[in-house]
């Protein structure tokens, strides 16, 4: 009998610098299914006043060397510029964007806002019956944000996914 | 000068202005007003082949044999398609394409129009870069891009999708050199921290082997130069893929043969027991390692190579060193001066050890002509020609870089990578109108053949003197082979079943046919082939049941090769099964 062996796995932030073409997204997308890579989270957007550079955020794991070579696979493509693992190069902050709904009366929406409060989400829609919160933080305290709103009426959770920085003055 | 000209306009005088002799295309709905610049246009010849997959493998064999880029030209939908096979094998083998294909009008694109396909989608994962052109003002630069990134780097196909509309409508053309983005600027050379390292390791090492690859042939002649002065320097045994093949001169005496699964005993056997590895442009293909925990336990790696994606891929290295293969064999020399090396006679001595088993005797046989002698007979009968030899892919094209003996670079083009049957005929084609005065050779198989069969047809119109010679043995025999060794011989579906008459094959397409069918006739069918002046089909009977040894199984180390078994038969785990 044969099983299929699993490697021990690192998760990586990378940010991309890429030229921002036609199909620039398919092609890094598609490298990671052709290559049988992980996508955890992917954001995009135009960094420059003329829309001709993207930056791209990639939340992806797996072993060290397959890191390694997703790093060396990306640089690779042409309309890329730059290539940062910012889990190598050091501290960074990782910030993330959510909206969550969620729909209560009495008690437990005075304890949804008081939550709110406690995790500095702000209501951006409210009925007498239901918030959305938006909140921006590290993706861990989201997560735990929207654990403590499963008991209080959660009805659906939005996330951008990260975008990331290395700390400090320079780019990196 | 300065004026508006059509899309295809623009696109014809771009190839020009690149230098391109030839142009290996079929029209069709979306390329016509291409087709129609091109009309009488005597600075470009079009090759018109018979499908479109021989188009882009002619443009390898081109690109191959000469060192310049291979121009395709397609139309849309299954024209692009068809051609997608070449472009995966160029991705593959790194060979410089640029493909042109046709589209559907920018207003029909994605309306599922006639013949549309998203070319640039599918071709996505097999081209070293493609884009799709949605201006005729953006031609120029493009195409001119093109051929930079096709050509420069780690070579490879680069296509260009231009929508028919695109095509006919006019921009601004001027022959000033165009305005180049510098965005593609692969790195070339060594930090000399790490060439000062190389020249370290090597000058220590007690048994070194330089293990050589395709990238050495891509970087060009001057690459093979100076890897034959290395070797004179350092007096280090050299191995090659089948890739690297003529980088290394194979009457030399320290020339080890192709490593590998099919490679020799010495070569496997000294990539197994080096302390120190020189990889030159070759990328520790699983073809080459086998298994990968046993592959050359106590050496240090060196790998040179242009490819950073190429570094610790499968085989953690020592001392990466991303650069092209000839400015870094360069660097290595220029350091390296008049040092002397470690005193190798007890690591030769090994080799020669190694070398007496004679990994490549085959058995003769008085009842059939054994294929490893034909092309013994055919190398020697062909040498002096200095030959450019295709194959096709299976049994005869391991037979043919085991027994056929390579000299210099760019006479040897086979699918290595991707393994594409049907590469070989029109490899040839694009080959000889290359080297117009060269002999050249598709050494291949009863089935392979049948996969680009039209392109006969293609030779006979250009007066192509190209030669096939098949080892007929009415099977497909690495299938076959596979088969006994791991499902205890049941043949499914490997049996050549209702092969033509490749006799009266060749003369329907007005080619000569030779038919060889013992030893007898061997020398004689072959001079008859040299010596005919036009194209020559050669159908050579072969033992219908020879197997390629020496080999290395999936999943086993170089230490255990099958040497001379001549059938074998066995079954292997599950996990031997699963791998390629």
């Amino acid at each position: 009998m044969m099983h299929i062996k699993q490697e021990a796995e690192e998760r990586h932030v990378l940010t991309i610098t890429v030229d921002n073409e036609a199909g620039i997204l398919a092609k890094i997308a598609g490298l990671f299914t052709a290559r049988g890579y992980n996508i955890d989270s992917l954001t995009v957007a135009d960094i420059t006043e003329n829309h001709a550079v993207s930056r791209i955020t990639i939340v992806t794991h797996g072993p060290p060397s397959q890191i390694d070579q997703i790093h060396a696979q990306l640089e690779r493509l042409v309309p890329v510029h730059k290539v940062v693992d910012l889990t190598e190069v050091g501290p960074h902050v990782a910030r993330e964007l959510a909206l969550i709904k969620v729909a209560g009366l009495g008690e437990k929406r005075v304890e949804a806002l008081r939550l709110a409060d406690i995790f500095r989400a702000k209501a951006v829609d409210t009925t007498t019956g239901s918030f959305i919160f938006e909140l921006t933080g590290a993706p861990d305290k989201i997560d735990t944000f929207v654990q403590l709103m499963r008991d209080l009426g959660l009805v659906e959770v939005g996330r951008t996914g990260i975008v990331a920085m290395i700390r400090g003055p320079h780019e990196a | 000068m300065t004026e508006e000209r059509s899309g295809a306009n623009i696109l014809v005088e771009s190839l020009v202005k690149q230098g391109v002799e030839f142009v290996f295309g079929y029209p069709g709905g979306a390329v016509l007003p291409i087709y129609d610049a091109l009309f009488g246009d005597e600075r470009l010849r079009h090759i018109l082949v018979r499908h479109e997959a021989g188009a882009a493998h002619a443009a390898e064999g081109y690109a191959r044999s000469t060192g310049k880029p291979g121009v395709v030209l397609v139309t849309s939908g299954p024209g692009a398609t068809n051609a997608i096979t070449g472009i995966a094998d160029a991705f593959m083998d790194s060979i410089p394409l640029v493909i042109i294909t046709g589209q559907v009008p920018t207003a029909l694109i994605g309306s599922d129009a006639f013949q549309e396909a998203d070319t640039v989608g599918i071709s996505r994962h097999c081209t070293k870069h493609n884009y799709l052109v949605k201006d005729p003002a953006d031609l120029a630069a493009t195409i001119d891009e093109a051929f930079q990134i096709a050509t420069s780097g780690r070579p490879g196909p680069v296509l260009i999708d231009i929508p028919k509309d695109v095509q006919i409508a006019s921009a601004v053309w001027n022959d000033t050199p165009t305005q180049r983005r510098q965005r593609y600027a692969p790195r070339t050379e060594g930090t000399a921290d790490e060439i000062a390292q190389a020249v370290d390791l090597i000058a220590k090492a007690k048994a070194p082997v330089l293990y050589t690859g395709g990238g050495v042939i891509n970087s060009g002649p001057r690459a093979t130069e100076l890897l034959r002065e290395l070797q004179a320097k350092t007096g280090a045994p050299v191995t090659s893929t089948l890739m690297g093949l003529g980088a290394f001169p194979a009457d030399h005496a320290d020339w080890l043969g192709m490593l590998g699964m099919h490679g020799t005993y010495e070569a496997n056997l000294a990539m197994n027991q080096a302390d120190l590895i020189v990889c030159i442009g070759a990328r520790f293909d699983d073809r080459v390692t086998g298994r990968l925990d046993a592959f050359a336990p106590n050496s240090t790696k060196i790998h040179i190579d242009i490819d950073r994606a190429s570094i610790n891929k499968t085989v953690r290295v020592d001392l990466p060193i991303i650069g092209d293969c000839a400015t870094v064999l360069d660097q290595i020399l220029t350091l390296w001066g008049d040092r002397k090396g470690q005193d190798l006679a007890p690591w030769k001595a090994r080799v020669e050890e190694w070398r007496g088993k004679n990994s490549l005797y085959f058995p003769l046989s008085n009842k059939a002509i054994m294929p490893q002698l034909a092309v013994q007979r055919l190398f020697e009968l062909t040498k002096d020609k200095d030959p450019v030899i295709s194959t096709e892919v299976g049994q005869h094209q391991m037979w043919a870089a085991q027994y056929f003996h390579f000299f210099g670079p760019n006479k040897w083009l086979t699918s290595g990578g991707l393994g594409t049957m049907g590469y070989g005929l029109p490899a040839a084609i694009g080959a000889q109108l290359g080297n117009p005065d060269s002999l050249v050779i598709d050494i291949a198989g009863d089935a392979s053949i049948q996969m680009n069969i039209q392109e006969l047809g293609t030779a006979t119109q250009y007066r192509l003197p190209v030669k096939i010679f098949i080892l007929n043995n009415e099977w497909m025999g690495m299938v076959r082979q596979w088969q006994e060794l791991t499902y205890e011989s049941r043949y499914s579906q490997s049996y050549s079943d209702s092969l033509p008459d490749f006799v009266k094959l060749a003369e329907a397409y007005g080619w000569k046919g030779i038919r060889i069918e013992n030893e007898s006739q061997l020398d004689a069918g072959i001079q008859e082939m040299i010596d005919y002046d036009g194209p020559v089909i050669v159908d050579c009977l072969v033992a219908k049941e020879s197997n390629c040894f020496p080999m290395i199984p999936s999943g086993a180390a170089h230490t255990d090769m099958i040497l001379y078994g001549d059938t074998v038969a066995g079954t292997m785990d599950d996990e031997a099964k699963a791998l390629v």
